[in-house]
C-alpha cells in the first residue's frame, strides 16, 4: 500500500512561507510528479513527505496512519536524491545492502534481495565496485537499486535525471516508467522539466511560489490548463499567449493557443507575419512569426515545410482550440 | 606558455631546498651529535664530529630513568587524544550538521580560548589540580591536555564534517539508520581521512606540550618534556645528557610523523584548495 494524504500542509523557514497551505491526496499505485520552476517549492514539499524537513502545521499520513511527527526512518518510503547520495566508502553491493542491513534482515535473505535488484537493474556485473569507479547512469541505478530492495510504501525522486546528459536522461525516463509497471508502487517524482512530467506520470502536481496551480492528468492539463501559469508552463514549445484586441475579441484579457494548433498558409488566413527564426527538428518545424497585430507567434508544423527565414505567411488559429482567460489570469470555461 | 626549466635553474633549486631543509633540521641534528659526544667533549665548543660514545644514552635510562616519563608521555598524549575525539566527533557532528543562529559564536568563543595565554590561569588551575588530588597525576595531565587540544580537534573535525554531503547522511536516514548507525556507518568512514589526520596532529601537541606538563607534574606523572626540563637542574647543566634525552623524547614523534607524514599533509590542506 502507498496511500499519501497531505491535509493543510505548510511550511515555513524563518518568516519565509515556503508553502503556504496544501490539500493533496495520491493513491495507491499512483505515478505523480511535482512539477514547477525553480524555488516553487517542489522539492520542500517531497522533503515533508520523506520527513527530512519538519512541517510548520498540518498533517501528512500515509495509509490512514499520521506520520507527522515521525522520522524518514518510520515512514517506510525510499529516495532517490540529485546527486544519488551514495556512500562513498561501500560498495555497489553494500550500498544497495544498507537499508536491509538497517532493518535488522538475514544475511542470506539481504543477499538473495540485493542480488534480485541488481539483476533487474543491470548491476550484477557491477557488485564489487565502488560508486566512484561507475558511470553517472549506473550511480542513478544503484541509487534506484538501494530504494526497491526494502520494497517501500512509496518512492521518493527528487530530480534524478537532471545531473545525467540529455540521451541518458531519457533511457533512464523509460526505465523508471517501466519499473513502475512492474513494480505498481506509489511513486512521487519532483522535475522542473515538464517533458518528464507528461511522459512519467499518471497524475501531475503543478506548483508556483508553493501553492498548487492544478492537479490533473497530463492529458487534462494539456488541453485545460485552469490557469495562465500552467498554460505557459505545460506544452513545448511554449503556448503563445496573446492580449490586447485579438483577446477583447473574444471576450478575454488573454488567449492562449498551442504552437501545434495554428494553421499557416502563404495566402490567407487571419493574422499577417513574417517568418523569423525557423527552427528545422526533422520531423517537426518551428517557425517563430512576428505578426503585425498579435505578436511573435510560435507554429509548430510539419517538417517538410518549405518555409524559411523573411517568408511572408498567414496564420489561423483552430477556433476550438483557443484558450480564453480572465483579468486574473483564471480560464474561462 | 610553460616556463622553460634548465638544468642550471633546477641546480640552483635543488641546492637552495637542500639548504633551508638543512637550516630547520640543524638544531635537530645538533643536538643528535651532541648527544654522542662525552660531557667534556659537549662544553669545549662547536664540533660536528662527536667521539660517539652511546654512555649518554645508557646513563639517562640507568642514572635518570627514560622509561617512566616515556610511558606518561605515551599515556597521557594517546588518552587525552582519545577523550578528546570521544567529545569532538558529536560535538562537530552536531556543529556541522544540525547548526543554529549561535553554532558560529560557539566555535569562535571555543577558538578564542586558545587565544588567552596559557599563564594567566596558571594560578587557578594549580590551586583546582592541588585541590582536587589531581597534581602530578597521570589523570590529571591527561584532563589539562584534553582541555587544552578539543577547541583544535572540534574545529579540525568540524572542517572536515562539513565536507561531507549532507544528501548522504539524509539518505542514510531514508534507508533507516538510526543516529547512532547514521555516525557508526556513514559519517565516521566517510571522515576516517580527517579524524587520522586530526588524531595525528592531537598527538604531537599533546607530545610537546612543555607548559602546563612541567608545571603540573614532578616525580609521578612527569612526561618526557618534564624529563628534558630536568637536566638543567641544581648540579649544573650536562649538555651531553640533555642531548640525549631529548632525541630520545623526540625520536617517536618523528618517527611517528614520518610514516604518517602524507595523512598530515593532506589533513592540514584539507579545504584549503577547493
Amino acid at each position: 500500500m502507498g496511500m499519501i494524504e497531505l491535509k493543510g500542509v505548510h511550511k515555513s523557514f524563518g518568516g519565509t512561507n515556503v508553502i503556504p497551505k496544501v490539500d493533496l491526496a495520491i493513491q495507491n499505485g499512483e505515478f505523480v510528479v511535482f512539477v514547477g520552476p525553480s524555488g516553487c517549492g517542489k522539492s520542500t514539499l517531497l522533503r515533508l513527505i520523506a520527513g527530512l524537513e519538519d512541517t510548520t502545521s498540518g498533517h501528512i499520513t500515509i495509509d490512514g496512519r499520521d506520520v507527522t511527527g515521525e522520522p524518514p526512518a518510520k515512514r517506510g518510503l525510499a529516495m532517490v536524491f540529485q546527486s544519488y547520495a551514495l556512500y562513498p566508502h561501500m560498495s555497489v553491493y553494500k550500498n544497495i545492502a544498507f537499508p536491509l542491513k538497517m532493518a535488522g534482515i538475514d544475511p542470506a535473505e539481504i543477499d538473495r534481495k540485493v542480488k534480485a535488484a541488481a539483476a533487474t537493474l543491470n548491476l550484477t556485473n557491477y557488485l564489487e565496485r565502488r560508486p566512484g569507479q561507475l558511470s553517472g547512469g549506473q550511480r542513478q541505478r544503484v541509487a534506484i537499486g538501494r530504494a526497491i530492495v526494502r520494497q517501500p510504501k512509496a518512492f521518493l525522486f527528487d530530480e534524478p535525471l537532471s545531473n545525467l546528459d540529455a540521451s541518458l536522461r531519457g533511457t533512464m525516463r523509460l526505465e523508471i516508467s517501466e519499473l513502475h509497471h512492474q513494480l505498481k508502487t506509489t511513486m512521487i517524482y519532483v522535475t522542473h522539466d515538464q517533458v518528464e512530467a507528461m511522459t512519467m506520470a499518471d497524475k501531475i502536481v503543478v506548483l508556483n511560489a508553493g501553492n498548487i496551480e492544478q492537479v490533473g492528468s497530463p492529458m487534462d492539463l494539456y488541453r485545460n490548463p485552469r490557469n495562465l501559469f500552467v498554460a505557459g508552463f505545460i506544452g513545448s514549445p511554449r503556448m503563445n499567449l496573446i492580449s490586447g484586441k485579438a483577446a477583447e475579441e473574444r471576450g478575454a484579457t488573454t488567449i492562449g493557443i498551442r504552437p501545434e494548433h495554428v494553421s499557416i498558409s502563404k495566402t490567407e488566413g487571419k493574422w499577417s507575419g513574417t517568418v523569423g527564426v525557423a527552427e528545422h527538428l526533422g520531423s517537426d518545424t518551428f517557425l517563430h512569426v512576428h505578426t503585425d497585430g498579435v505578436g511573435t507567434i510560435t507554429v509548430r508544423t510539419s517538417g517538410e515545410v518549405g518555409l524559411d527565414h523573411g517568408a511572408n505567411v498567414w496564420l489561423t488559429p483552430q477556433p476550438d482550440k483557443l484558450h480564453r482567460f480572465d483579468k486574473e489570469g483564471l480560464a474561462i470555461a | 606558455m610553460a616556463r622553460a626549466v634548465t638544468t642550471q635553474r633546477k641546480i640552483f633549486f635543488t641546492v637552495a631546498s637542500w639548504a633551508v631543509a638543512l637550516l630547520i633540521f640543524f638544531p635537530i641534528l645538533y643536538t643528535i651529535i651532541t648527544s654522542l659526544k662525552s660531557e667534556t667533549e659537549a662544553i669545549q665548543g662547536f664540533g660536528l664530529i662527536p667521539s660517539f660514545t652511546f654512555e649518554n644514552y645508557v646513563l639517562v635510562q640507568t642514572q635518570n630513568g627514560y622509561f617512566k616519563p616515556f610511558m606518561n608521555s605515551v599515556v597521557i598524549s594517546v588518552g587525552s587524544t582519545l577523550i578528546a575525539l570521544l567529545i569532538a566527533v558529536p560535538a562537530a557532528w552536531a556543529m556541522a550538521f544540525s547548526p543554529t543562529k549561535r553554532t558560529k559564536d560557539i566555535l569562535m568563543w571555543m577558538l578564542s580560548t586558545k587565544m588567552m595565554p596559557a599563564v594567566g590561569v596558571l594560578v587557578p588551575m594549580y590551586l583546582i589540580f592541588r585541590d582536587t588530588a589531581l597534581l602530578d597525576t597521570r589523570l590529571g595531565m591527561t584532563i589539562v591536555l584534553t582541555m587544552i587540544n578539543l577547541p583544535i580537534v572540534v574545529w579540525m573535525l568540524y572542517t572536515y564534517f562539513r565536507e561531507i554531503p549532507g544528501e548522504i547522511l539524509e539518505a542514510a536516514r531514508m534507508d533507516g539508520a538510526s543516529l547512532w548507525n547514521e555516525i557508526v556507518h556513514v559519517l565516521t568512514p566517510m571522515a576516517v581521512p580527517g579524524i587520522a589526520s586530526t588524531m595525528l596532529l592531537n598527538i604531537i601537541l599533546a607530545w610537546n606540550e612543555a607548559f602546563w606538563s612541567i608545571r603540573l607534574s614532578a616525580a609521578n606523572a612527569a612526561p618526557l618534556t618534564a624529563f628534558i626540563a630536568s637536566f638543567s637542574s641544581p648540579q649544573g647543566l650536562f649538555w651531553a645528557k640533555l642531548s640525549a634525552a631529548s632525541t630520545l623524547a623526540i625520536a617517536p614523534i618523528l618517527v611517528m610523523g614520518w610514516f604518517s607524514q602524507r595523512q598530515l599533509v593532506r589533513g592540514l590542506t584539507f579545504g584549503a584548495v577547493k
